[in-house]
């Protein structure tokens, strides 16, 4: 993918990184579904942080005798088939799609811009690293999770790691295709003319290029890192069942769909809100930090 | 064209590759000694290490995976721990559910995404266009179990159209077939229907603009056979690439659809190996899944030059 739009004005200056968020900015501005996500995920990020202060109870406190109790005023979406508070466990639930979203966009892209940058420009490296890439890409990154968990323990970090490995050729992907268009101009042949080392050039003239674009996929890696957080977790192979997620409070209530529904219909809702919000905000990214891009999809 | 293809099938094989060594390496790490587990209970450390011996287990690991590929290639998927049956077995005794799944789920998919792609580009801007843009954020933002609960709650639990869950074979007549493969397939499909139709109005964009359409509108083409006949025709090239790719998502999701829907396929065998931590199971159905996914996306090259005759090899 290269990006003339994006290139020109961030050059090599140090307002490279002014000039981004500006350019962001700006373009949000004019883009109401993106503000609207925006603000939506802040609310959920709240909602993770202060779970415990928004009139929740212990989310894992058993109470047999008020078992399946459908939404009152004391319990806002009801009780589960243990008698739990549904409104707490949704809300505590936040906590662990936020963590993994965020924690795998941050590992899988950090990850792959190391990988992508240096296999961009180092070019025996290149075709060993793309062909484990492309063997990675082929596994569906669903079944790829599910294999790497099933060796260990379900764990947060286990589940976040899983999804990271498969998210990463994708950012590999992108990112070496920007490294292979950007050695190519005119400042970075200048800047190894003039006797630069590699890892200066790497960090200083190509890096900040491809920020804008690496952040657009930052984004919906966040997405579809909560969803398949989500995924994994609904089939068993998730966040361990004494942390509530999303995911495993639809798994637990599954078979309670014909007497229960509503118990399935919480949290999935917060789900994809969740998920919409951050597709949304990935959309206007894109938009306002490509325009070419912008225009065709 | 067959020299072409035959280059492709090869390079292929380093991709199958590294799959094969991905797969392999989570059968050598995982955890559990299968020698200990067939010597039983009352096995001595000696019966053990003789047992494996006998297993080729005290190999080195490129040994070992030489032995593995060498019998991955003449079709042993390796032995579930759980049942004690061949993996390929078990595969294939589910094969019927989650093939008959998936091709619901791509006609559905594609017979819906493509038409609204066209007619999204047609009236880019109208309407239309904004319904199936707000269709396809939406696609992608809710997880398949969820829409497919949703559909279920209206469906089948309130308005009692369709059944909860279940599969029946279409061997025991169509009629219960279909009535069982519609909310999974529709709930499977949405996400990818979504993906595809945003990328045929993305395409179709690229082609409307093009002088040759101005040309067949000129001399007085009616608009349906313009999109059709001019417009999609060339435009096929991305839709058939994001319907290859787009695949891996749809095995993503036949795991949960089986799971949600109480499908007996390869999905739910999947879903109950990581309940028992079987692992060949878990390893076969990767390596097959993503066998499949390299081949469709062979294919989907392959048929470039259908779509585009000056594409030649």
């Amino acid at each position: 993918m290269d990006s003339p739009a994006i290139a020109a004005p961030a050059a090599d200056s140090p307002a490279a990184a002014g000039t981004l968020w500006r350019q962001l900015g700006g373009t949000l501005r004019r883009h109401p579904t993106a503000i609207a996500g925006g603000v939506v995920l802040l609310l959920m990020v709240l909602v993770a942080i202060f779970a415990p202060w928004l009139g929740t109870t212990d989310p894992l406190s058993v109470a047999p005798v008020r078992r399946l109790r459908p939404p009152s005023a004391q319990h806002w979406f009801g009780t589960d088939m243990l008698g739990r508070d549904v409104y707490s466990r949704v809300m505590y639930g936040a906590r662990v799609s936020v963590t993994v979203g965020l924690a795998v966009a941050l590992v899988g892209t950090v990850t792959g811009l190391a990988i992508g940058l240096v296999t961009g420009f180092v070019r025996w490296l290149d075709a060993i690293v793309m062909r484990v890439m492309d063997g990675l890409m082929s596994i569906p990154s669903v079944l790829l999770a599910i294999a790497l968990i099933s060796l260990t323990k379900a764990s947060l970090g286990n589940v976040i790691f899983a999804i990271a490995i498969a998210e990463v050729p994708r950012v590999v992907r992108l990112v070496r295709s920007l490294v292979l268009t950007l050695r190519e101009q005119p400042y970075v042949e200048a800047a190894i003319a003039s006797g630069t080392r590699l890892p200066r050039i790497l960090v200083r003239h190509i890096l900040p290029n491809t920020m804008a674009p690496v952040l657009v996929q930052a984004t919906y890696i966040c997405a579809s890192a909560m969803i398949t957080e989500a995924i994994l977790s609904f089939i068993g192979a998730g966040t361990p069942p004494d942390i509530p997620s999303w995911g495993n409070i639809m798994a637990e209530s599954r078979s309670l769909i014909q007497i229960a529904g509503t118990l399935l219909l919480f949290p999935g809702i917060f789900l994809s809100l969740t998920v919409l919000s951050v597709n949304l905000l990935g959309d206007g990214m894109r938009d306002a930090l490509d325009p070419r891009l912008a225009r065709r999809l | 064209m067959l020299r072409y293809a035959l280059r492709r099938l090869a390079a292929t094989i380093p991709v199958m590759g590294v799959v094969a060594l991905f797969v392999f390496s989570l059968l050598y790490l995982s955890p559990g000694d299968p020698a200990a587990v067939i010597a039983g209970d009352i096995a001595t450390e000696e019966d053990i290490a003789r047992i494996r011996a006998s297993l080729g287990l005290d190999q080195p690991y490129f040994v070992r995976f030489g032995t593995w590929l060498w019998a991955l290639l003449q079709g042993d998927l390796g032995t579930s721990i759980f049942t004690g049956l061949p993996v390929s077995t078990l595969i294939g005794q589910r094969v019927e559910p989650t093939l008959a799944l998936t091709l619901c789920t791509l006609i559905v998919a594609i017979a819906l995404a493509v038409p609204l792609g066209v007619l999204a580009a047609a009236r880019a801007g109208g309407w239309i266009d904004r319904g199936v843009m707000a269709v396809a954020v939406l696609g992608f933002s809710v997880p398949v179990f969820v829409l497919a609960y949703a559909l279920v709650l209206l469906f089948a639990v309130q308005l009692e159209w369709l059944p909860v869950q279940g599969y029946s074979s279409i061997t025991k007549g169509f009629g219960p077939f279909i009535s069982h493969m519609i909310l999974p397939s529709v709930a499977l499909g949405i996400t990818y229907m979504a993906l595809i139709a945003r990328i045929t109005r993305a395409s179709m964009l690229d082609v409307l603009a093009q002088d040759y359409v101005r040309t067949a509108h000129a001399k007085g083409l009616a608009p349906g056979a313009v999109l059709t006949g001019h417009a999609l025709k060339n435009a096929a090239i991305p839709i058939v690439t994001i319907i290859g790719i787009g695949i891996a998502l749809l095995i993503g999701g036949v795991v949960v659809t089986e799971t949600v829907f109480a499908i007996p396929g390869i999905g739910r065998l999947t879903v109950d190996a990581i309940l028992r931590r079987d692992y060949p199971i878990i390893q076969g159905v990767t390596l097959l899944f993503s066998a499949i996914y390299v081949l469709v996306n062979l294919l989907v090259d392959l048929s470039y030059s259908l779509f585009d005759p000056r594409i030649r090899y």
